[in-house]
């Protein structure tokens, strides 16, 4: 089946058409040889009985007519063993790091299947990441997909690598880690710059992180269309290691908006009717076919958590690419430019953020028991300080209320204090609970109405407000 | 759709080309909408556009691999589902396979191709008691017996809509299994247990009727401000995080409907796993029975292919009416409608129609009020009444309300529940916007409230609107000058409203007390604070300043109503102490 064709017709951005004249499978791979000798990879992306399509991954510059075209039959398969960790491998799955070739264990196919959702089990396991914002107000649950929300010029990378290097799954009784199971990290780049590109490895370098790690890099002058597979190989990886070696995996993507870029590079060179902003309609399908790779499954001790990361062209969250992505995944966090330029370390915005699972995955029996009714005040409160800073730049301070006042300064200390904390810092659960009632306790008791009675006779702390009290 | 395909695949024609969900095959005879076997494997696919001798096929699993030349068999037949006994407990997926039979048979937790599985289960046996003698004259839709099906839901076994009618000349009680005959009649038609019907095909009933019954959410900003009646249609719009799943959630627990249809469509596969999860444990407020006793769930997550999620919410709403066919309440939520949405534009894409609104194809309000009108009370032709409540919820792209698939849905549908990004923000729960949102169905529903709540319903509501709307412009004046600008009485209806807001319209769906709240306590929540509001004005007429009067101790009190079981008794204490301190006032 090894057949060589010249039979190129059409070359055209990253797609190249081919005329065959035996059945070609859709979705298969093909390798291109130019007349120079280097070979580039594609994907088959429409075929029919006398031409195919192919989308080529690093780039079609050099091809021409006379490029033989040789279909694998096959489609692409990612080759898996463990030791991949401690690996680093290009956007195409190729390693580069000058190690020995990959061994493969066994070859798995890149697309993936749909996890049954009868299969599933529900995500409960609280991750305790040391940081205030996740924790205590969207907190991250084992199997989880939880993007970062950010912008240019924002340090998610650093938030991305704390949480990478922090996390941890509070045992009974003790602090460590106790069962088998063990963590590990893959981390997906898509179009990232070589500085934080280094950024990363070194992190993971002088943490020791990189022995539990696969890492795979499509940099920003590597080829466009290889994103679309670096994410794909990345969780293929990430499933094998879950779900056939029992590993906890904390998949880092970033960044998912040069991902959707390239998908809509190919769908302009395909001239597919455009979606919105010249997306292509199916990218829902496409960004769920990825995102949805997360999560546990009875009987199954590994999980996959998602972290992906995705710049908002202008912070705009209705742009389709973090639209689409908050519609699949369950939450976000947001990181605000705004609170950045305040000096806040970690600055997460947690009135738009969010995490689904959260309900379920704290409380007693996970956390602390008062945590849920902690965290829903927490917001109302600072939800309304914040309001009221709008009235007060008209109005001016004196002209509220000692109540409206009271707010005002529950929301300064609540980015002071809670969020506030740096990238170095990490708060065990308790400690930012712990922030929580301090805050609290600047308000009345009878204010708190979203916290249990129980709770605020227990953790309620007359002490701080008195002193609160006596300022004012 | 029932036949398995263990059997190699017929040559009936070949694949001609390959893109994504979309296969054309050459020479194959087949009709529009006709379900088709794609290449070696036995795909699953549907028949869309024929074109001279090209056939195009939506196919329902993943395509890779496939290539053209492969085999594509006719089944001669439209999608359709199996109905019978055994569909409620069940999970299914967009094209009615089971998912657990799919877990077994792959043994996998990852969805294979090529597998096909009978949407009930052909060899289990059931208990049929016949209603009907010989010498009985039958006609299409009558019933002539009953299953018990689950500890909730009696099951009744019906003659085919399609079929003649005639005498009944043998009807037999016992254990028979769904394809054994059970009644047969005098034209030689046999009628067992399982029937067929074409998923995009509206069910036969006699008469729509207008509703007058509401359907009981126990949601207090629902049941109180926007009631749905049952056979209604109501749509759920908002921005991702706003809470459309949790609500949904609610009302496929709590709405006393008989049956309840829920359809995952495009959505998260950890949501559906929540169900799957959590029904089962939860009970029935009505029945005292496991919830998924009355439940049917179809899950297509956003991972499944697309095809499937294009026909999943056409498979839910026809088990809607074959139950609705029985004489029972049902109630289906679509979560979310505008994944159906967008899945007609990817396939309409593929098949590069010319699009409309924003890429979608310009076939999209017909469709939708297709989907919608299949809602309603009607009157059965066996004689029965039933209905089919449809809550479809809606995501659009950036919360913006005025994209297509929002805009043709309100075109239909008489309930309008507006979800807000920014109550959801501030977690104020459910954070439907109740300035914006609507129900057409009140007036229909308010002689029901009155008769069996509260006779004062109508205008305690009123009474709650207006104060509500008044705070919504008193709201924009202290945003420029703050509140202690305005007069007292204003302030002083700030503060009531703001006891509606936070005592009466929120509700905590995760609190065991207050995730289900009975209109008689939706209504008795509501009264308290207006009683409060009538002796909060008596007190600054006789010169109370207003710092004084929302001082009062037992004022917060309000606030914990919701999570009280004992909800009658505090009141009436609460409503004692709030009357007494605030007249000490003065």
């Amino acid at each position: 089946m090894q057949k060589e064709y010249k039979t190129i017709t059409e070359i055209s951005g990253p797609l190249v058409f081919a005329e065959v004249d035996e059945p070609i499978g859709y979705d298969e791979i093909v390798e291109i040889e130019t007349p120079n000798g280097s070979i580039r990879r594609g994907q088959i992306l429409e075929t029919s009985s006398s031409a195919v399509a192919i989308q080529v991954f690093e780039g079609t510059s050099g091809i021409d007519k006379n490029s033989s075209v040789r279909f694998l039959g096959e489609t692409l398969q990612m080759d898996l063993t463990e030791d991949l960790l401690g690996r680093v491998l290009s956007g195409a799955g190729d390693p580069i790091d000058g190690g020995p070739p990959i061994e493969p264990e066994l070859q798995r196919p890149i697309v993936g299947s749909a996890i049954n959702p009868y299969s599933r089990e529900y995500p409960q396991e609280f991750i305790q990441t040391g940081v205030s914002a996740v924790d205590g107000m969207n907190t991250l649950i084992r199997g989880q997909k939880l993007p970062l929300f950010s912008a240019s010029g924002l340090p998610h990378n650093d938030l991305a690598l704390q949480v990478a290097r922090q996390a941890t799954v509070p045992e009974e009784g003790d602090g460590d880690d106790g069962d088998d199971t063990e963590f590990a990290v893959i981390f997906a780049a898509m179009g990232i710059t070589q500085e934080e590109a280094n950024e990363f490895m070194d992190d993971f370098e002088r943490t020791g992180a990189l022995e539990r790690s696969v890492v795979f890099m499509n940099l920003a002058d590597d080829p466009a269309v290889e994103r679309i597979v670096t994410p794909r190989l990345a969780l293929t990886t990430a499933e094998y290691l879950a779900f056939e070696q029992d590993y906890h995996v904390l998949t880092i993507m970033t960044d998912m908006t040069n991902y959707c870029e390239a998908l809509r590079e190919i769908g302009a060179a395909r001239e597919e009717v455009p979606g919105r902003r010249g997306y292509p309609g199916y990218m829902y399908t496409d960004l769920a076919s990825l995102y949805e790779r997360a999560g546990r499954i009875k009987g199954q001790e590994g999980s996959i958590t998602q972290l992906p990361i995705l710049t908002m062209p202008s912070e705009d969250i209705t742009h389709p690419i973090p639209d689409l992505t908050g519609y699949i995944t369950e939450g976000q966090i947001i990181v605000d430019g705004a609170l950045n330029s305040q000096g806040v370390e970690p600055p997460v915005d947690v009135l738009p953020s969010l995490s689904r699972l959260m309900d379920d995955g704290i409380g007693e029996g996970f956390t602390r028991e008062d945590h849920g009714d902690v965290a829903d005040q927490l917001y109302a409160a600072y939800a309304e300080g914040n309001d009221l800073r709008d009235l007060v730049n008209i109005v001016g301070r004196e002209a509220l209320s000692e109540r409206d006042n009271r707010y005002l300064d529950f929301a300064d200390r609540f980015e002071e204090e809670f969020i506030q904390q740096g990238f170095d810092t990490n708060r065990e659960i308790e400690g930012t609970l712990s922030i929580g009632w301090d805050l609290l306790s600047m308000l009345p008791p009878e204010e708190l109405n979203r916290v249990d009675e129980e709770f605020i006779e227990t953790y309620y702390r007359e002490d701080e407000r008195a002193e609160v009290e006596a300022e004012a | 759709m029932s036949k398995a395909t263990d059997t190699d695949v017929q040559e009936d024609g070949l694949i001609e080309s390959v893109s994504g969900p979309v296969v054309t095959a050459a020479d194959l005879d087949a009709r529009m909408n006709d379900v088709v076997y794609v290449g070696d494997e036995g795909l699953m696919g549907e028949v869309i556009e024929i074109e001279g001798s090209e056939t195009t096929i939506q196919v329902y699993e993943e395509t890779s691999g496939i290539s053209p030349g492969q085999p594509v068999e006719s089944t001669d037949a439209p999608l359709s589902v199996d109905l019978g006994p055994g569909m409620l407990d069940t999970i299914y997926d967009g094209v009615q396979r089971p998912l657990d039979v799919l877990e077994e048979q792959m043994d996998s937790a990852f969805l294979d191709r090529g597998v096909d599985a009978p949407g009930i289960d052909l060899e289990q046996t059931w208990e049929f008691t016949a209603e009907v003698e010989p010498g009985d004259e039958v006609e299409a839709g009558d019933i002539v017996g009953t299953v018990p099906e689950t500890p909730s839901i009696d099951h009744k076994v019906m003659v085919p809509p399609d079929s003649e009618g005639g005498e009944v000349v043998r009807a037999e009680s016992g254990e028979f299994d769904v394809e054994e005959t059970i009644v047969k009649l005098d034209t030689g038609e046999e009628v067992s247990m399982h029937q067929e019907w074409p998923v995009r095909e509206a069910r036969p009933a006699d008469e729509k009727q207008t509703p007058t019954t509401p359907l009981v959410s126990g949601q207090r900003i629902l049941d109180g401000l926007f009631p749905l009646a049952k056979g209604g249609a109501a749509a759920i719009p908002g921005p991702f995080g706003s809470g459309k799943t949790v609500t949904q959630q609610q009302l496929a627990k709590w709405a006393d409907a008989d049956i309840v249809i829920y359809v995952g469509c495009g959505e998260r596969g950890n949501e559906m796993t929540e169900v799957i999860d959590d029904f089962p444990e939860l009970e029935d407020p009505t029945t005292g029975n496991a919830l998924m006793d009355r439940t049917c769930l179809i899950a297509n997550t956003s991972n499944m292919p697309v095809a499937a999620r294009e026909s999943c919410v056409y498979t839910g709403i026809t088990i809607a009416e074959y139950f609705r066919d029985m004489g029972y309440d049902v109630a289906l939520m679509a979560d979310s409608t505008s994944r159906w949405a967008e899945a007609m534009r990817e396939i309409s894409a593929r098949l590069e129609e010319m699009p409309g609104e924003e890429g979608y194809p310009a076939y999209l309000a017909a469709r939708l009020s297709e989907f919608y009108e299949r809602s309603g009370y009607f009157k059965n032709s066996n004689g029965t009444e039933g209905s089919v409540s449809v809550i479809g919820a809606v995501s659009p792209p950036g919360g913006d309300f005025s994209e297509p698939v929002t805009q043709n849905t309100l075109r239909i549908v008489k309930t309008f529940w507006a979800l807000d990004a920014d109550l959801a923000e501030r977690r104020h729960f459910p954070a439907i916007n109740w300035n914006e949102s609507y129900s057409l169905y009140r007036d229909q529903l308010d002689p029901w409230f009155e008769e069996n709540v509260n006779d004062e319903w109508s205008t305690t509501r009123q009474w709650a609107i207006d104060t509500l709307d008044e705070e919504d412009e008193l709201q924009e004046i202290v945003q420029l000058v703050g509140k202690d600008a305005l007069p007292e009485d204003q302030q002083l209806t700030l503060e009531v409203a703001r006891y509606l807001r936070e005592a009466w319209l929120q509700q905590d769906a995760f609190n065991d007390v207050d995730t289900y709240c009975e209109p008689a306590k939706t209504s008795g929540i509501v009264s308290a604070i207006k009683s409060f509001n009538d002796e909060a004005f008596d007190a600054l007429d006789a010169g109370v300043p207003v710092e004084e009067i929302t001082s009062v101790e037992a004022l917060p009190r309000l606030n914990r109503i919701a999570v009280q079981e004992e909800w009658e008794s505090y009141i009436e204490e609460l409503e004692g102490d709030i009357a007494e301190q605030t007249r000490e006032l003065y």
